[in-house]
């Protein structure tokens, strides 16, 4: 890897085969109830993508990531109930031109921090930066301190349960337990009917992208390099001369950012937000897709989300008992048996069967799926 | 000695260093001094403090009281990595590199340009950095494992990778902990012949236990004992001081 | 929001909600014993943990129910067996994961962190598909019922009192095993050194094996005494696992003294505090304190300074 393009030609090609995957097979073949399924998980895709950049490159591992996704959607949710709440739709509340839970709870005013969520432009800046300044927060408080490994997962465990605790108990300000429901337009266009549905679907697949895109960036640029340094020898890296706690920060930081876009395009493309997605239990579950895509791969990070999704719905469809031990299992194996999850089965055994069947002259090392650095959770020992 | 003299010509001025852990004093009310362009090497048994002296002067480990002056800036009061920009070099006891990255990359990293985060984002590769990589890695003898994972280097390999790491980084002291440990008898050979080379324009502060080796490079010599110094000077006069034989033969 | 109080009215708050905090105190000291044996001594993380608790709970559950049909004559001493029986169940399991899974994962606290997270997920299911989903509770012995008058206008519950005894009792004998034992001197022997710990003759597979089955098994006890005063379900334990988190990493990991000050610290600010406002900011509250405090003291509150 001595060049220092963002992508190199394999990468592209594993970028396009996603592309088409996303943009012309899932759409042609799912109808719309499937496909908005899809557009959910995919929100999902983009915590995982934060996690690939934050915990496989950086070593740092957020079991809050819920938190960010929470804020990141309840933001969004807050601009689109405003809308729902106009003063017409309202007419019956004792109060009417404030949502409804807030009717419910007694307040008679719209609390001043709801205000500047009336202004679209406020939402969208809002979405990236009160996730990205409350990371900003937490990272310099525990990284300037060398707080990390156990304690920084046990940290974000406890302020995903503070705030998932705060939500529900605040119910005149937040919605309490059943969230924020009922948002219907979006500067007056509806976004529940099919057509809309589709539409946001493929504005979500768009962002995903350019997200992708920025995780490539980084992973290829020096800083990424840096974030693997660190994860393997932190203080070799401060004694050349970094300051480790910055680099933490920001890795946590550009995670935090990517789980908030996905809460914002979760409570557009499904249409309500709520404390169920923010917790301790979510924000674990959201690891897991990382795990199961290889915590070291961009585009893996996309598949295991989708895969393990899907499996979650069939499963727990047909079989809910099941599930639970699918789930379980799932976390040990990926990290007994497969520490680099699906993109390690490809680049170990798959890609090398193709490359094989082909007989094609192209070399193995440059697969687009894998890094050749391995990961912290590799067979040790 | 020089006690009493300002140390304003001194490049490293260590002056009443104490540190102790939980009342134990690693290091006591320790002072010392090192020109530019001088080779000083600390020696002294097992648990005398000479590690602990390093991670001092890196910022590793929190001074209890005294101070450190590099350059006349003090030390005591910066974090590791402004201790580093400053111009201080530190390899460790350990060969510590980055498995998972290749050699081209170990040195990169090292390179002295874009170490803030916008930096490390805008970093490009350009003629510059490949040349100077080449350039030291041809002198670490590893020109012909630029590509290869730092993994699979030797352990005198990954020595010399440090060292080069150093190199690159430029330091104007360089601190190297035994150095020369744990190597096959031509990789000490080699090794020598490096570190002859690579003292040349700065200052150097040494630790290590082969004799040999000490003679050869040591312009003087700092014994420890029990975090203070026990005597200073030439390795004749070292080896001539009574105090000295008395704690490495007395036991 | 001490302004409608008198300094007497005051007072007697303190008391009584302190008696409720003790209760507390006592589930999260029983919690974070064995928490803190596994994370401070081994430096595992066992998201498990709850479930080691609750496979106790069950234990009791079904030991009572056992006394209930074939020896009602017993029914009174049925817990003494319950606790034993728990602690050998969970000591038993906890062995087992260890052999399984934790050892193959001392290198990557992480993983183990997501592992067991796994394992917990697995053991709740195992639990609903055995038990039932719902929650079962126990019929406290006639003699654990009422409560004991200590003065005039203050009561303390039996129940309540009997496991706060029980928690000094298992206290002492993990202080006695830990600091005093030839077994703790091995234990300790192997976190300061594991390789040096290895070469004098010390088996520290074996060491490390039963350190987590200790840890497990005091789970076990601690969800005995957890019957007692709440009832059981496949994801109680779930409930307690970041709070007890708290606690032990809040007294600064291998510190026994610095586990049981700061359960007591949190389960008292926790109780107070929620007198004055509802449960949930009160737990809000709480955990904003403990990780603001852990923000400016990392190492938690007893912990020595060390060379690394």
């Amino acid at each position: 890897m001595t060049d220092n393009r963002f992508v190199n030609r394999s990468e592209l090609i594993g970028i396009l085969l996603l592309a088409v995957f996303l943009v012309v097979i899932l759409p042609l073949c799912l109808d719309v109830f499937r496909l908005n399924l899809v557009a959910k998980y995919l929100t999902y895709a983009f915590v995982a993508l934060g996690l690939v950049i934050c915990w496989g490159y950086g070593g740092i591992l957020s079991l809050g990531q819920g938190v960010f996704f929470g804020l990141g959607g309840y933001c969004m949710a807050m601009f689109l109930k405003l809308e729902a709440s106009s003063v017409e739709n309202t007419k019956i509340q004792s109060t009417p031109g404030i949502p409804d839970f807030m009717d419910w709870n007694q307040i008679t005013s719209l609390p001043l921090f709801w205000k500047p969520f009336h202004s679209l432009s406020f939402t969208i800046a809002a979405v990236i930066l009160v996730p990205g300044i409350f990371a900003l927060i937490i990272g310099a408080a525990m990284f300037k301190r060398r707080v990390g490994g156990t304690y920084f997962a046990i940290i974000t465990q406890a302020v995903a349960a503070i705030l998932t605790i705060l939500i529900v108990g605040q119910q005149g300000y937040t919605g309490g337990i059943n969230g924020m429901t009922d948002l219907r337009t979006l500067k007056g266009w509806d976004i529940r009917p099919d057509h809309a549905k589709i539409v946001l679907y493929f504005f979500e697949v768009g962002c995903l992208f350019v997200c992708i895109f920025i995780a490539q960036f980084i992973r290829h640029s020096k800083l990424g390099r840096i974030l693997v340094a660190m994860r393997d020898k932190e203080d070799r890296v401060r004694f050349s001369g970094y300051s480790v706690a910055n680099f933490k920060i920001f890795a946590f930081c550009v995670a935090a950012i990517f789980a908030a876009i996905g809460g914002a395009m979760f409570a557009l493309n499904v249409g309500f937000m709520s404390p169920s997605f923010v917790g301790i239990v979510p924000s674990i579950e959201m690891v897991i897709y990382t795990a199961v895509g290889g915590r070291l791969s961009i585009l893996g990070a996309v598949y295991g989300t989708l895969l393990v999704n899907f499996a979650k719905t069939s499963l727990s469809e047909s079989f809910p008992e099941l599930w639970l031990f699918g789930l379980g299992g799932l976390f040990i194996a990926v990290v007994l048996a497969f520490p680099n999850g699906l993109a390690g089965i490809w680049g170990d055994y798959v890609h090398p069967r193709i490359d094989r069947l082909i007989n094609s002259s192209k070399p193995k090392s440059g697969d687009g799926w894998t890094d050749s650095s391995v990961a912290d959770g590799a067979p040790a020992e | 000695m020089l006690i009493g003299h300002k140390p304003k010509e001194f490049l490293l001025a260590v002056e009443a260093l104490t540190v102790s852990f939980d009342g134990f004093k690693a290091v006591n009310d320790l002072s010392f001094y090192v020109e530019e362009n001088e080779i000083r090497v600390i020696i002294g048994p097992n648990g005398a403090g000479k590690t602990t002296v390093l991670d001092l002067i890196c910022g590793k480990t929190k001074a209890t009281s005294g101070s450190i002056q590099f350059h006349g800036q003090e030390l005591t009061k910066l974090k590791e990595n402004q201790i580093v920009q400053a111009g201080v070099g530190r390899k460790f006891q350990t060969p510590s590199i980055y498995d998972d990255l290749t050699v081209f990359e170990n040195l990169e990293i090292s390179f002295p340009r874009g170490r803030t985060v916008f930096g490390a984002l805008t970093f490009t590769r350009d003629t510059i950095v490949r040349d100077r990589v080449h350039e030291v890695a041809e002198m670490i003898f590893l020109k012909d494992r630029l590509n290869m994972s730092a993994e699979l280097l030797s352990h005198g390999q990954k020595q010399w990778l440090e060292i080069g790491m150093l190199l690159i980084q430029d330091p104007e002291l360089l601190m190297l902990d035994e150095p020369v440990a744990g190597m096959s008898v031509s990789e000490r050979v080699k090794t020598a012949e490096l570190l002859n080379r690579i003292i040349k324009d700065r200052s150097v502060l040494v630790i290590e236990h082969d004799m040999k080796f000490v003679e050869d490079i040591a312009h003087k010599v700092t014994v420890l004992h029990q975090g203070q110094i026990l005597s200073e000077g030439t390795m004749d006069h070292v080896k001539n001081d009574p105090k000295v034989i008395e704690v490495y033969l007395g036991h | 929001m001490f302004g409608d109080y008198s300094i007497g009215d005051l007072g007697s708050i303190f008391v009584m909600q302190g008696f409720a905090g003790l209760i507390l105190f006592s589930v999260y000291v029983l919690m974070a014993l064995g928490l803190a044996i596994i994370f401070g001594q081994m430096g595992v993380i066992n998201m498990a943990h709850g479930e080691f608790m609750i496979l106790g709970a069950y234990v009791t559950w079904m030991t009572s129910n056992l006394f209930q049909s074939y020896l009602p004559g017993l029914f009174g001493g049925y817990f003494f067996l319950a606790m034993i029986l728990a602690f050998f169940a969970s000591g038993a399991l906890g062995m087992l994961v260890e052999w399984a899974l934790i050892r193959h994962l001392y290198k990557r606290p992480l993983d183990t962190l997501l592992a067991t997270w796994g394992l917990s997920l697995i053991l709740q299911q195992a639990y609903r598909s055995i038990f039932g989903a719902r929650e079962v509770g126990v019929e406290l012995p006639q003699w654990m019922l009422g409560s004991l008058r200590v003065t005039e206008s203050i009561e303390v519950p039996i129940n309540g009192a009997f496991v706060m005894a029980l928690t000094l009792l298992i206290t002492m004998a993990v202080a006695y095993i830990m600091y005093k034992s030839r077994w703790g001197r091995q234990v300790r022997a192997v976190v300061q050194n594991r390789i040096m710990a290895g070469a004098v003759g010390i088996n520290t597979e074996k060491v490390d094996r039963y350190t987590f089955g200790l840890g497990c098994g005091i789970a076990g006890v601690a969800g005995s005494a957890f019957t007692m005063i709440g009832s059981t379900g496949p994801t109680s334990g779930q409930l307690y696992i970041v709070d007890t988190f708290l606690v032990v990493v809040f007294g600064g990991a291998a510190s026994l003294i610095g586990t049981i000050a700061s359960a007591f610290s949190i389960s008292q600010t926790q109780s107070t505090l929620e007198f004055f406002m509802s449960g949930s900011m009160a737990k809000v509250l709480t955990l904003l304190a403990v990780v603001g405090i852990l923000m400016l003291r990392p190492q938690g509150l007893f912990a020595l300074k060390v060379r690394k």
